[in-house]
């Protein structure tokens, strides 16, 4: 039995059709919808192997606001056993020292794990340092770059594969440690029962997402126990200076929009295209 | 190493039937499947046949199943369509498609399938079985020579005390344990085939249904330019399965693509009449058939190793009906009981001399093995020869009445030798003497072109993988694959295999034949009308079909 808790964030669903921007080019968080973080699904399938293999517990935690139920549904759907809200307004504007202090924090509440996993990066705040940072609090090892996970239960140990660069790099450690899986983290499985266990698991934790009350719990900073001084802005070194628009490079030619999609229109592409050529 | 006690290769029609009565009897089954759902590599015209003279159909196995499985339309007619030019004349094959038939339904294999890979999915969890998709067999795993398992693509090697090959027409199985091979073109037929959609209230109107009656309608004469085959349409709920199906041989003869016959059946007034001026086609498909004749196993087992459906060319072609998937469905009950008989007999290795002599003993053996021979001779009063020489007559201009009567004799239309007499010959006559001009009512339907439904097909392409490799690239050894290709054509751009003619590094000019792999449609064609190596691709990739 292998224990794991998996760390996940919403963020704004960057896909087009479903991001929208204000006029000043910034995020409009009201009208773009918060989805999983797409490494966090990641991390959760690196857990989920681990539960086929080993069985034991995959928690599935997040640190945001109350919404961020829809994103642990999401989660679940990928797979979690219960999952868990850290929700405070205290928390607000945390950066990732205050926001890997509340995480380490409800993983201890809940009960250690042997094995945390973190998504590489997150979609909006993009600076993979919550992972290691909340390590470091818990005093765990880790990996990083993890594509491939192994785990030695009688020895209490695991043998990650992890990419560094260009190379692979076949890394050894004790239990518990801490995961964090690269986006070109690929599970396995080469057994049937592996795999039909994966297929009953998948249905289970579908069915879970679906009525997420029964396995999911909110808790606000007093019931965690946190330290006011260390949560939320107030918790937070980093100061941000100024969040400049990445400037568009500016247009040389005009573009011509030929709309249709008739033989009519497709002539006039054509016409253009032997223009452009001769020239 | 891993055991289960049954490992069923293959979720069609076949292999889910063996499954679901293995499970239901308390064995623990693993179904594999390479397609990334049951049904999604599957095709067929679509008729389902419950047969009165056998107990092993699908009701069966589930006794409400017309409720509750996604079958299309309860078939209660059958017309066959005789064609000479625009003279059409019609015959009720109703009697026909009646013979020993308890029950028959229409219905397309994408969610068939699926509803039945469920089914077996459930019960066979029960066991610590379950079916699992994706998953590619190589072949068997041998032991002392003997066959102890198998060996997949995506898993380790997995022991069984039971082996089933279902998978099919291009059945890697059975080829790799040495059961059978590619045979030869006259060994097979290729199934060419549109799902169109229609409108349930158009269908009641254009074929005169009501609920969930359906019709069946057959076509031949010289609508295929003189390749041996028919044509068929069937209803379904709101769409039409059309197809052509002709043997393998007489494609590669008459060097016409098969999908022009195909378009020339659709566009042929009786069909765009059938139509009423609306086409629009949702999918294209292709797939081999056995000639049941000449490919069925007699002895369709090695060790545990029990093959069955097209896997053991277990296909029968009464004239113009096509029974595979109920023959399917029944050796799949039969094997399974062989094996369950097997277990309580305390004698596992019987399972395939048992499963062989109750197909014997079975209609699929009656259908399979003695069409022509003296089953034949015992029931009707006439023998083969005589039939024939009556059929004859029809070419003198008599035995006209005699000859339409014939076309709802199953038997007569089992024994019908497979020349151009049969499927040319008489049904032009027919059509001459006793048929009507049929003019267009309808407008002619504009089919898609060759490129534009393999733009409409899913593929998961395996890059860098191909499942197919020429060996020998002449046009005289592979030439053929580029007429016989149901996604190669003429004048397409970006089918499987083309002729090129390139100038090599000596500035000589080379002709050669070329293969594009990605819209492969899996049929088998080219293993027969190629120098090539042939298997199907890994688990998971390749093309999907949603209708089947
Ligand atoms: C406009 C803007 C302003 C910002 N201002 C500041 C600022 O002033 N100071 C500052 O330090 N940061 C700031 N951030 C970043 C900060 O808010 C981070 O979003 C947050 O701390 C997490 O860091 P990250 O997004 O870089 O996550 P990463 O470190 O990239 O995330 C790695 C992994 O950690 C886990 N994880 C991250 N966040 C959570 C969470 N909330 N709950 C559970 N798991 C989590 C996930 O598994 C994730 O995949 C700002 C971001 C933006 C977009
Ligand atoms: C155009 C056409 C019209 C037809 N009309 C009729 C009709 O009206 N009535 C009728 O009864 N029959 C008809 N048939 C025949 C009928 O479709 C077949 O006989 C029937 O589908 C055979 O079922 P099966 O289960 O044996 O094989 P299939 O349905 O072919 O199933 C084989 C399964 O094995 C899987 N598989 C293949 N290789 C592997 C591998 N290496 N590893 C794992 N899995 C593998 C495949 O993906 C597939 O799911 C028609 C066929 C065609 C093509
Ligand atoms: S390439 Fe071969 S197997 Fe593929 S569709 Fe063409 S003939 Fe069939």
């Amino acid at each position: 039995m292998v224990d794991c808790i998996v760390t996940v964030k919403g963020v704004p669903d960057f896909r087009e059709g479903k991001v929208h921007f204000k006029e000043d080019n910034t995020l409009n968080r009201g009208e773009t919808p918060t989805v999983l973080n797409p490494s966090d699904r990641i991390a959760l399938m690196a857990a989920l192997e681990i539960k086929v293999k080993h069985g034991g517990k995959v928690t599935v935690v997040s640190m945001g606001p109350l919404g961020y139920k829809t994103v642990l549904q999401e989660a679940l759907e990928v797979y979690g056993d219960d999952a868990y809200l850290f929700s405070d307004r205290q928390m607000g504007g945390a950066d990732t020292l205050a926001t890997a202090y509340t995480l380490g924090m409800g993983m201890k509440k809940i009960g250690l794990p042997d094995i945390v996993i973190s998504g590489f990066k997150t979609a909006d705040g993009e600076t993979g340092q919550t992972g290691p940072q909340t390590a470091w609090l818990l005093d765990y090892p880790i990996i990083t770059h993890v594509i491939s996970i192994e785990v030695d239960t009688g020895n209490r140990k695991v043998l990650a594969r992890r990419l560094a660069g260009e190379d692979i790099e076949e890394i050894e450690s004790p239990l518990p440690c801490y995961i964090i899986t690269d986006p070109n983290f690929e599970a396995s499985y080469r057994s049937a029962t592996h795999r039909l266990r994966f297929l009953k698991l998948q249905e289970e934790t579908r069915a879970r997402a679906a009525t997420i009350d029964s396995v999911f719990k909110a808790w606000n900073a007093t019931e965690l126990g946190l330290d006011p001084k260390k949560i939320g802005l107030k918790g937070s070194p980093t100061i941000v200076n100024k969040v400049e628009a990445i400037p568009t490079a500016p247009r040389e030619r005009t573009a011509k929009v030929i709309s249709g999609k008739d033989d009519q229109a497709l002539a006039e592409v054509a016409k253009q295209i032997a223009q452009a050529i001769r020239g | 190493m891993e055991k289960f006690e049954a490992v069923v290769v293959g979720a069609g029609i076949a292999g889910l039937a063996a499954a679901y009565e293995l499970a239901r009897n308390g064995v623990q089954v693993l179904v594999l499947e390479r397609g990334k759902s049951p049904g999604q590599k599957n095709v067929t015209g679509g008729i389902l046949y419950g047969q009165s003279d056998s107990p092993y159909n699908l009701d069966y196995l589930f006794p409400d199943f017309a409720k509750t499985a996604p079958v299309e339309r309860r078939i209660t007619k059958s017309f066959m369509h005789n064609i000479a030019g625009d003279q059409v004349k019609t015959v009720d094959t109703t009697p026909l498609h009646e013979y020993k038939t308890k029950w028959a339904y229409s219905l397309l294999r994408g969610a068939f399938d699926r509803w039945f890979g469920d089914q077996v999915h459930k019960a066979a969890e029960k066991n610590g079985g379950g079916v699992l998709c994706n998953v590619r067999v190589k072949g068997p795993l041998m032991e002392n020579g003997r066959i102890v398992g198998v060996l997949c693509e995506e898993l380790d090697e997995i022991r069984a005390d039971l082996i089933i090959a279902a998978d099919g027409a291009t059945s890697d199985l059975t080829r790799a344990a040495g059961l059978r091979g590619w045979g030869r073109p006259d060994t097979w037929f290729q199934g060419v085939k549109v799902v169109v959609k229609m409108p349930t209230a158009d269908i009641e109107k254009q074929f005169g249904v009501k609920g969930d009656e359906g019709t069946a309608h057959l076509f031949a004469g010289d609508v295929f330019g003189g390749t041996r085959g028919g044509g068929f349409l069937y209803t379904n709920k709101d769409t039409l399965s059309i197809g052509t199906v002709f043997h393998l041989d007489s494609v590669a003869a008459k060097k016409t693509e098969p999908h022009r016959h195909l378009d020339r059946l659709i566009k042929h007034p009786i069909v765009a009449n059938m139509l009423g001026g609306k086409y629009e086609e949702l999918e294209y498909s292709a797939k081999l058939i056995p000639d049941g004749k000449k490919m069925a196993l007699r002895s369709p087992y090695r060790d545990n190793l029990l093959a069955i459906g097209d896997a053991a060319g277990q296909m029968k072609a009464a004239g113009p009906i096509i029974k595979g998937m109920n023959l399917g469905v029944t050796s799949g009950i039969l094997a399974a009981q062989a094996y369950l008989k097997a277990k309580k007999d305390n004698r596992l290795n019987e399972a395939g001399s048992n499963y062989a002599s109750a197909l014997q003993a079975s209609y699929v053996g009656r259908e399979l093995f003695n069409s022509g021979g003296g089953f034949m001779k015992g029931i009707f009063s006439f023998g083969p020869t005589k039939a024939i020489a009556e059929w004859g007559a029809v070419n003198t201009g008599m035995g006209m009445n005699r000859a339409i009567a014939g076309m709802n004799d199953y038997a007569l239309a089992s024994i019908a030798p497979d020349d151009d007499f049969t499927y040319l010959t008489l049904p032009v006559r027919i059509a001459q003497k006793m048929g009507q001009k049929v003019s267009a009512q309808a407008a002619t339907p504009k089919t898609r072109t060759t490129d534009e439904r393999i733009a409409a097909l899913t593929y998961d392409t395996d890059i860098g993988r191909e499942h197919i490799q020429l060996t020998d690239s002449s046009v005289n050894a592979s030439g053929r694959a580029v007429m016989t290709c149901p996604v190669s054509a003429s004048d397409s751009s970006r089918g499987c295999y083309r002729i090129e003619t390139v100038v090599d590094p000596s500035g000589k000019e080379v002709t050669k034949v070329v293969l594009d792999t990605q819209p492969c449609v899996e049929c088998g064609t080219c293993a027969l009308m190629a120098a090539t190596t042939w298997h199907t691709p890994r688990g998971g990739k390749g093309v999907g079909y949603q209708y089947g």
